[in-house]
C-alpha cells in the first residue's frame, strides 16, 4: 500500500500553486464571496488556457491525458486556495458528457471553447416540482420543422446569469413511461424567451430560477438521441459524483487553527489552550482525514480501471455530513462571536466559520441529496433489497 | 497511490482468515467467555502467526510491517477471537527496541512464541497496572511505571476481573521478582508513546474487524427478517442506518492501515494518525455494533444472537486505554503541541 499521490502529482500540485500563486488574487475570491456567484470568467479563461478543462482528456482533443490522482492534486489546490471554481466543474461536467454522447459536428462546434475557458456551461434539470426525482420534470420540448420549441420552468440553474449554455432536460415524448420520454439540449442563454430570476441562498451564493417561453433551437443543440436523455444525463451524474479531493472544511480548518493559535483572550491565554476548543478542532481533523481518504479512494478506484459508484457515495455521503455537523461545532467553538460574519472587523477567522456554517447545508442536497447516496450504498454496496422510496 | 495489499499480504490474511473461520466460529469465544482468553487457540494460532512475527528479522522475529500485523488484527476483531495478539505483537517490538535489557524476555518469547506477552496500554498507578489486558494469563508484560519502562517476567497472577466485554482483565504487581527496567526517562517515556501508538494503531484494526463482522451480521438479518410482508432492510429507516455505519467502517478501515502505513513510511505524521485511528475506529465499531444489535428487534437483545458479543466488546475494547474524550485531548496535543504553560 501507498497513501502518498506519488510524484507525478506532487509535481502537478506544485505547477498548479505556482498558477494560483500568479492568477487567483484576493480581489477575485472577494468578489466572488460578495456576489456569490462562485465563478469569475478571466479566471476561468487562465485555466482554460493552462489546458487544465481538458487535464483528463486525450491528445486529440488538445488534452493532458492526467490520471486520476493528478486531478485529485488540481481539485485540493483550488479547494485550499478558495479559488471560485463553480464555472469549471459545471463545464467539465458538461463537456465530458458531449464527448461521450455528441456528433462529431458538435463537439467541433462547442468543445474547443469551452475547453478554453471561452464560454461556461449551467445545468438545468432541477424543477420547482422535481428535485431528486428528476425524471418528472414537466419542461417540455417539442419538435417543429428542424427546430426545437421548448417551455417550462427550471431551478437552481445556478450561473445562468453569466453562462452561455445551459445543459438542459425537457420531456418530448408524453407516452412512454417517465425516464424513457426525455431529451437533452443544449441551449444557449441568449436565446429569445429566456429569463433569469436571481435567487438568493442561505450560504450567500446566488443560483436561479430561469423560465423558458417558445424557446426556439435548432436540432444542432440536441445532444444525445430522442427520448434518450436519461441516459446522457447518467453518464453526466458519473462525472458529477467522481473524482474529489480536499474540500471547503479543510480549508476553514487550517484557518480556524492558524486563528486559535494566533490569537489571545483578555485573560491572556491562547485559543487553542481551551479544551472545548483543541478537541473540537482534533475531532474536525479526524473526520477531514477520512473524508480525504474516502474521496482519494474514488480516485484510486477510478485509477485502476474500476468505477467507483459506491466508493464515490460514501465520500460524497460523510464530507457533506462530518462537514455540516462540524461547521456547526466550530460556530459554537467561537462562543457569542461565533456568529459575526465576514465584513465585521472583529468576526473570528475573518468569519470563514460562519460561512461555512451556512455554505455546509447546500453540501448534503446538491449532486445528490444523502438520502440518495444512502439508497445508492444501502442497494449496491450491502446488496439490500430495493426499498419502496 | 497504491491501496492494494501485496500478493504477500493478501496470502496471510487469508491464511490468518481461513484458520480463523475453521477455529474460531462464535462458540468457541462464547466458550471463552467470561475468562476472555482461549490457550489451546492462541497456541495454534502462534504456528501460523505468533506475535514475533512483528520483530525485527536481525532479531529473529518475522520481520512484518505494523500495516502487516494491522492486517492481521482486522481478522482477529472480526472474530472476536480471544486471543492476545494486539497486545503480544507491542510487547515483542518493544522489547526489540529496547536492546539488551529486553534480550532475555524476548528470546523466550522467540523461543517460545505461544508465552503470554502483554502490554499495558495505561500507565500503571503505584507500581500495579490495573486492569491489565491478559494479566491473568500473561507471563510478560510490558508497562510504563512512573518514569520507567519496564518488564515483568514471572508467573501470571491476578484474578479475572468480570467486565463488560469478557476481556482478560487482571492487576499486576510491576515491583516484584521479575522486573528488569528497560529504559527511564525521556528515552522511557519516548518508547512507551511509540509502544502506546503501535497498540491504538492495531486495536483501531481489531475494531475495524469486529464493525466490519458485526455490520454483516445486521446486513445479514435485515435482508431475510419479514415484517409487513417484505424484508426489513428494504424499509429506509434500516437501510440508511446500515449504509452510515457501512461508510464509517470504509472511513476506519482506511484510517487504521493509513496510520499503520505511516509508522515506517511518513513517521512525523505516526503519532496523530494512530490517536486518529483509534478514535474514529472505536466510532465507527460501536455505531456498527449499536445499529446491526437494533435491526435485529428485540431477539438482538437476547443472548443467544450473536451480535450482542459484538455489540459488548465495542464498548469495551477501547476503553482498555480510558474514556475516548480523553483520546481526543491527547490527539490534540498531538497536533496543536502541548498547552501552553501558564
Amino acid at each position: 500500500m501507498d497513501f502518498r499521490l506519488g510524484p507525478k502529482s506532487d509535481a502537478f500540485r506544485a505547477e498548479v500553486r505556482d498558477f494560483l500563486d500568479e492568477h487567483l488574487d484576493d480581489e477575485t475570491i472577494e468578489r466572488a464571496h460578495r456576489t456569490g456567484t462562485n465563478h469569475d470568467q478571466e479566471f476561468h479563461r487562465a485555466i482554460g488556457r493552462q489546458g487544465w478543462l481538458a487535464a483528463t482528456w486525450p491528445a486529440e482533443y488538445g488534452g493532458q491525458e492526467r490520471d486520476p490522482f493528478e486531478m485529485t492534486a488540481l481539485r485540493d489546490e483550488l479547494r485550499l486556495a478558495g479559488a471560485p471554481t463553480d464555472g469549471m466543474g459545471l463545464s467539465v461536467i458538461v463537456c465530458q458528457t458531449i464527448r461521450r454522447v455528441a456528433t462529431e459536428e458538435q463537439k467541433a462546434d462547442f468543445l474547443p471553447r469551452a475547453l478554453a475557458g471561452e464560454i461556461c456551461m449551467s445545468l438545468g434539470y432541477s424543477e420547482p416540482d422535481s428535485g431528486s426525482d428528476v425524471a418528472s420534470i414537466k419542461t417540455t420540448a417539442v419538435r417543429d420543422g428542424d427546430e426545437w420549441v421548448i417551455n417550462g420552468q427550471k431551478m437552481f440553474t445556478t450561473l445562468a446569469h453569466v453562462a452561455d449554455y445551459v445543459f438542459l432536460l425537457a420531456r418530448t415524448n408524453h407516452d412512454v413511461p417517465k425516464h424513457k420520454g426525455l431529451t437533452m439540449f443544449l441551449v444557449p442563454l441568449d436565446s429569445p424567451g429566456i429569463e433569469i430570476h436571481p435567487v438568493h441562498t442561505v450560504g450567500g451564493e446566488r443560483t436561479n430560477a430561469t423560465f423558458y417561453t417558445d424557446v426556439r433551437v435548432s436540432d444542432h443543440y440536441r445532444i444525445g438521441e430522442v427520448d434518450r436523455g436519461w441516459d446522457v444525463m447518467t453518464v453526466a451524474l458519473t462525472f458529477e459524483r467522481g473524482g474529489f479531493g480536499l474540500s471547503e472544511a479543510d480549508r476553514v480548518w487550517e484557518q480556524a487553527v492558524a486563528w486559535a493559535e494566533s490569537t489571545r483572550r483578555p485573560d491572556g491565554t491562547r485559543v487553542i489552550d481551551d479544551p472545548y476548543v483543541r478537541e473540537r478542532l482534533a475531532v474536525m481533523r479526524t473526520n477531514n482525514e477520512v473524508a480525504r481518504l474516502l474521496a482519494y479512494r474514488t480516485s484510486f478506484v477510478a485509477a485502476t480501471g474500476g468505477m467507483p459508484g459506491v466508493e464515490g457515495s460514501m465520500h460524497k455521503l460523510f464530507y457533506a455530513e462530518s462537514m455540516t455537523a462540524d461547521a456547526a461545532e466550530l460556530v459554537d467553538m467561537l462562543g457569542a462571536e461565533g456568529v459575526l460574519q465576514r465584513g465585521d472587523g472583529e468576526a473570528p477567522v475573518d468569519g470563514w466559520v460562519e460561512h461555512l456554517f451556512r455554505h455546509a447545508a447546500v453540501t448534503t442536497i446538491y449532486g445528490g441529496t444523502s438520502e440518495m447516496q444512502r439508497s445508492i450504498i444501502a442497494e449496491r454496496g450491502l446488496g439490500l433489497p430495493r426499498s419502496g422510496r | 497511490m497504491d491501496l492494494n495489499l501485496t500478493d504477500e499480504q493478501h496470502e496471510v490474511v487469508s491464511a490468518v482468515r481461513s484458520f480463523l473461520a475453521d477455529r474460531c466460529p462464535t462458540d468457541v469465544v462464547r466458550a471463552s467467555e467470561p475468562d476472555g482468553y482461549d490457550a489451546v487457540l492462541w497456541s495454534a494460532f502462534c504456528e501460523l502467526a505468533g506475535p514475533t512475527i512483528g520483530v525485527p528479522e536481525k532479531l529473529g522475529g518475522g520481520g512484518a510491517s505494523l500495516l502487516d500485523l494491522e492486517l492481521v488484527c482486522e481478522q482477529i476483531g472480526s472474530v472476536l477471537a480471544p486471543v492476545p495478539f494486539v497486545e503480544a505483537a507491542v510487547a515483542c517490538r518493544a522489547l526489540a527496541a529496547s536492546g539488551d535489557p529486553g534480550t532475555r524476555a524476548l528470546d523466550r518469547l522467540l523461543a517460545e512464541p505461544a508465552t503470554v506477552a502483554t502490554f499495558a496500554p495505561r500507565r500503571a498507578a503505584g507500581g500495579t497496572a490495573t486492569l491489565l489486558p491478559f494479566g491473568p494469563v500473561a507471563r510478560v508484560a510490558v508497562a510504563m511505571d512512573g518514569d520507567e519502562l519496564v518488564v515483568v517476567d514471572g508467573d501470571a497472577d491476578g484474578a479475572v476481573r468480570a467486565n463488560l466485554g469478557s476481556s482478560s482483565l487482571a492487576d499486576r504487581d510491576l515491583r516484584g521478582a521479575g522486573r528488569t527496567v528497560l529504559a527511564d526517562g525521556d528515552i522511557a517515556r519516548a518508547g512507551f508513546g511509540l509502544a502506546l501508538d503501535e497498540w491504538r494503531t492495531l486495536t483501531s484494526g481489531a475494531l475495524v474487524g469486529l464493525g466490519g463482522a458485526a455490520l454483516d451480521i445486521g446486513v445479514e438479518y435485515a435482508k431475510n427478517r419479514v415484517q409487513f410482508g417484505a424484508p426489513i432492510g428494504s424499509y429506509q429507516s434500516i437501510a440508511r442506518d446500515l449504509a452510515d455505519a457501512a461508510t464509517l467502517v470504509d472511513g476506519a478501515r482506511l484510517l487504521a492501515r493509513e496510520a499503520a502505513w505511516a509508522r515506517t513510511e511518513d513517521e512525523e505524521q505516526f503519532a496523530p494518525l494512530a490517536s486518529m485511528a483509534f478514535g474514529f475506529a472505536t466510532r465507527a465499531a460501536r455505531r456498527a455494533a449499536n445499529v446491526a444489535l437494533h435491526v435485529h428487534g428485540g431477539y438482538g437483545f437476547t443472548l443467544e444472537y450473536d451480535i450482542q458479543l459484538y455489540y459488548r466488546r465495542a464498548q469495551a475494547w477501547p476503553l482498555r486505554l480510558g474514556d475516548p474524550r480523553r483520546g481526543a485531548a491527547e490527539l490534540a496535543d498531538a497536533l496543536f503541541g502541548p498547552v501552553e504553560a501558564r
